[in-house]
């Protein structure tokens, strides 16, 4: 029982990495029709920012997460949205796939080439240890970052929900073209959405990267389970994200303990699968009626 | 087909049969390689190129093809001549299946789905050691011979295969020329006034998928009898986003995009070693850029100034 | 009702979107060679009953007819088997393939089975017929010509070429002179009874342009919030108060 529990506790803690990643990709399809197939590279890229500052700079960690999101902001967000969504988006989802897909190879193998094929270690945000109440024991590291985690969903909701600026993204998100007669920058939010993108970024890389370790090619997997966690979840709902993200983290780690250690990565898949052919809209989504 | 294209195709294909008699073994086998890669790269722009559908998966295909290959040459003894209809036919039934996700989802859900058959085929090749040999692969994997003839050499391999691409692109051609390929382009370029003009999207969509899984089969066989050791690393999602952008770089639903994609992709990084990690660096950079600037491909170029000049 | 049976028989189709009634109890009937027009202003539910007839979408309620036979809910492609042809009102064309290829494309699927269809010429014997169907609409000039690169009123044209191709035996034009010429709305008026005549289809034509219908159309249905306001001659129609106050406003 003691060990059931542990295991749903790393397992959400995990999947609510995975969530952060998600949201970031649901934010960007609702804000602008981006599919980012290099956001994984996306959580990559800060880890070894991260890096960089705490290596060169002699940085603690905490100063490091927060010089490296606005350094994130500026390449993952604006670069990233005025140099290949804006001229792309206008030729529909796939050129842009596909431009995403070659972002994802170059920054991979840019960080290849030009730091280390070697994984980095990464210290963790918190310490090490267990946390003991009676038969249940669970670690800081995954109560931390559910802590984290949450604070970082619930405080982006509060700012989606209750501010102008959130509830105009929203109506952006929703309908495009009745927010523009609203007189709502559009341009503007969409480039908000992909701001908090790149933070959402760098906040999964300070909580991914002690157990992935810094590695060009750690993207692959998160951005996999990040794009799957929002399917199963829906992929035009920010809940959906949570959902699907805590749903893979749990399953895997229970898949993981129970089932077959080397299928550990299916799960996710599968889940996946069986979403797309039962219910495409995934578990929260509304459907998208096609349009004649 | 106007006069120049085909004679500088015939120009071409003269070279592709000449060329290697003035290569050293390694050169040989370089061009080998692509022959064999441009037999899941024909397919897959089938896939994507003509039929307008989405695939990172042709490198789980291509494995299929390479490990039934392998298994049955190595394991049952069975001649090369037969396994190649084994793994043509089993990559079409598996292709025929990896079809029905693609009805019910499109682009950016299909790139997953096929992406996520690939992660899964690649972890059964990983972890069903007893059948697959695990990480560490099967090995001895023997070249084919007819009527006691071996293909053992570098110079008659390539020669066979470079026959055998031919081949297959025969047929492709004729397929693609035929009133199939009008409907896989009417499935790719609106699938909504297809189904209401009689097009039969469910057939032609699980159809893309089968006859280009059975072309990687295909390749997947001559690439075992090639290089004579695969391992699952072969075939990771990494071959199929390759391959995808190799046929994109070229120019998909042209036929002949996926040869000049997969040069850049297999022959180009060999003159450009210097760069190492960098050329990879260059290529997904330069991928983005021609996204931009030339969206149907390198071969879409001379289009490009065509219309230029006709309308200034 | 006459004696023969007729064509196509809609029998009280109705689409509601929650409380909104887009469509709200429409009948009409169509006789074999006959041309019927639907007219409406905007929103008044012409393109949902044609979507609902078509197959495009589900209707909540009502069942359409096609010779005897129920084709209620049958998809697009059963529908194109059965002979029934449809234009759209915005461009739908094959962007890529060639003005000639969008024309063999539009009927190929209805010579043979698909394995001997492998196996035909790549004209899949149709060029003949395509190339008179680009003598009719006037696009020989074009033929080659990806249909992607050509003038809104060219694919339009395409468009409705493409419906005949296979010579339907009823076939709905949904809005056919929307955003064309004057010159070629008579053009199109021209063809369209030609073909009429020639290929002795019932047509069914959405349209906002009244001349157009009026001279084309034997038989008018007028729609006004997801109801038939009026039917009838087009005269008679033309001057029914209801109608006219529909579309002035009031």
């Amino acid at each position: 029982m003691g060990e059931l529990i542990h295991l749903v506790v790393s397992g959400t803690a995990t999947g609510a990495i995975y969530a952060l990643a998600a949201l970031g990709f649901t934010l960007l399809w609702q804000a602008s029709n981006t599919v980012n197939f290099a956001q994984g590279e996306f959580v990559m890229l800060p880890a070894f920012m991260m890096l960089f500052f705490i290596g060169t700079l002699g940085t603690p960690l905490w100063l490091a997460f927060l010089l490296t999101c606005p350094v994130a902001m500026l390449l993952l967000g604006y670069t990233f949205k005025r140099v290949i969504v804006d001229p792309l988006i206008r030729h529909g989802v796939i050129p842009l796939v596909i431009a995403t897909l070659g972002l994802a190879i170059g920054l991979k193998q840019l960080v290849k080439a030009s730091v280390t094929a070697q994984a980095q270690p990464f210290d963790s945000a918190f310490p090490n240890g267990l946390l003991t109440m009676g038969t249940i024991t669970v670690s800081y590291a995954d109560v931390g970052t559910l802590l984290l985690a949450g604070m970082i969903v619930i405080g982006l909701q509060l700012f989606l929900n209750r501010t102008l600026t959130g509830r105009a993204m929203q109506a952006v998100a929703q309908n495009t073209e009745a927010a523009k007669v609203l007189g709502i920058n559009v341009q503007r939010m969409v480039l908000y959405t992909f701001l908090i993108n790149a933070v959402l970024a760098v906040v999964t890389a300070l909580l991914i990267t002690p157990t992935y370790l810094a590695k060009f090619d750690m993207g692959e997997s998160i951005g996999l389970k990040a794009f799957y966690a929002a399917i199963i979840g829906g992929f035009n709902q920010a809940r959906g994200a949570l959902l699907g993200g805590v749903l893979v983290g749990v399953l895997e780690n229970l898949t993981g303990a129970y089932v077959s250690a080397a299928y550990k990565e299916g799960v996710a898949l599968l889940l996946f699968m069986i979403v797309i052919i039962v219910r495409p809209e995934g578990l929260l989504g509304k459907p998208e009626e096609r349009k004649v | 087909m106007n006069r120049t294209r085909r004679a500088i195709l015939v120009v071409a294909l003269m070279v592709g049969a000449l060329l290697p008699l003035f290569l050293k073994s390694y050169g040989i086998y370089l061009l080998t390689l692509l022959c064999v890669y441009l037999m899941p790269a024909f397919g897959l722009n089938l896939i994507v190129g003509y039929a307008g559908q989405m695939s990172i998966g042709q490198g789980a295909f291509y494995g299929i093809g390479a490990y039934i290959a392998a298994l049955l040459m190595t394991k049952a003894g069975i001649p090369f001549w037969l396994v190649l209809p084994v793994a043509a036919t089993s990559c079409f039934t598996i292709g025929l299946a990896l079809g029905f996700p693609a009805l019910r989802v499109q682009h950016h859900y299909l790139a997953f789905a096929t992406l996520g058959f690939n992660v899964l085929v690649y972890l059964v090749m990983r972890n069903e050691e007893q059948l697959t040999g695990g990480t560490f692969g099967m090995s001895n994997i023997p070249r084919p011979s007819l009527f006691g003839y071996s293909f053992d050499g570098a110079l008659p391999f390539f020669y066979l295969t470079y026959v055998s691409l031919l081949a297959l692109g025969c047929v492709l051609w004729w397929l693609l020329r035929s009133p199939w390929g009008r409907a896989f382009a009417a499935l790719r370029d609106n699938p909504i006034r297809a189904e209401s003009t009689g097009v039969n999207i469910t057939a032609y969509t699980l159809l893309a998928f089968a006859i280009g899984a059975a072309c990687a089969g295909i390749g997947g066989a001559y690439l075992a009898a090639l290089v004579n050791f695969i391992e699952p690393g072969q075939f990771g999602v990494s071959v199929s986003l390759t391959m995808l952008l190799a046929v994109i770089v070229g120019g998909s639903g042209r036929f002949f995009g996926p040869v000049l994609g997969s040069a850049i992709v297999i022959l180009l990084p060999e003159w450009l070693r210097f760069l190492q990690d960098w050329y990879l660096t260059l290529f997904g950079f330069a991928v983005i850029v021609m996204m931009i600037f030339l969206p149907g491909g390198l071969l879409s170029f001379a289009d490009r100034l065509k219309t230029r000049r006709r309308a200034p | 009702m006459t004696a023969s049976p007729s064509l196509l028989e809609v029998k009280d189709i109705r689409k509601h979107y929650g409380a909104i009634k887009a469509v709200d109890g429409v009948s009409l009937s169509v006789d074999p060679g006959e041309i019927v027009g639907v007219i409406g202003p905007n929103g008044s539910g012409k393109t949902t009953l044609f979507n609902s007839i078509l197959g495009q979408i589900k209707p909540t309620s009502g069942n359409v007819e096609f010779c005897g036979e129920d084709i209620t809910g049958m998809s697009p492609l059963q529908l194109s088997r059965r002979g029934v042809g449809r234009t759209f009102q915005t461009l739908q064309v094959f962007v890529k393939l060639s003005v000639r290829d969008n024309l063999i494309a539009a009927a190929q699927e209805f010579k043979g089975t698909m394995p001997s269809r492998l196996f035909a010429p790549p004209d899949a014997g149709l060029g003949y017929h395509a190339d008179e169907m680009i003598e009719l609409f006037r696009l020989k000039h074009v033929a080659h010509l990806p249909a992607g690169s050509l003038s809104y009123g060219q694919q339009k044209l395409i468009d409705i070429a493409m419906a005949f191709m296979p010579a339907p035996q009823l076939v709905l034009l949904d809005e056919p002179c929307a955003g064309v010429n004057p010159i070629l709305v008579d053009e199109l008026h021209d063809l369209l009874v030609n073909l009429n005549r020639t290929q002795g289809g019932s047509f069914v034509v959405i349209e906002h342009n009244m001349d157009f219908i009026m001279k084309l159309c034997a038989h008018v249905v007028c729609m006004v919030e997801g109801k038939v306001l009026a039917e009838g001659p087009p005269a008679e129609v033309q001057s029914n108060r209801q109608v006219l106050e529909a579309y002035l406003g009031n």
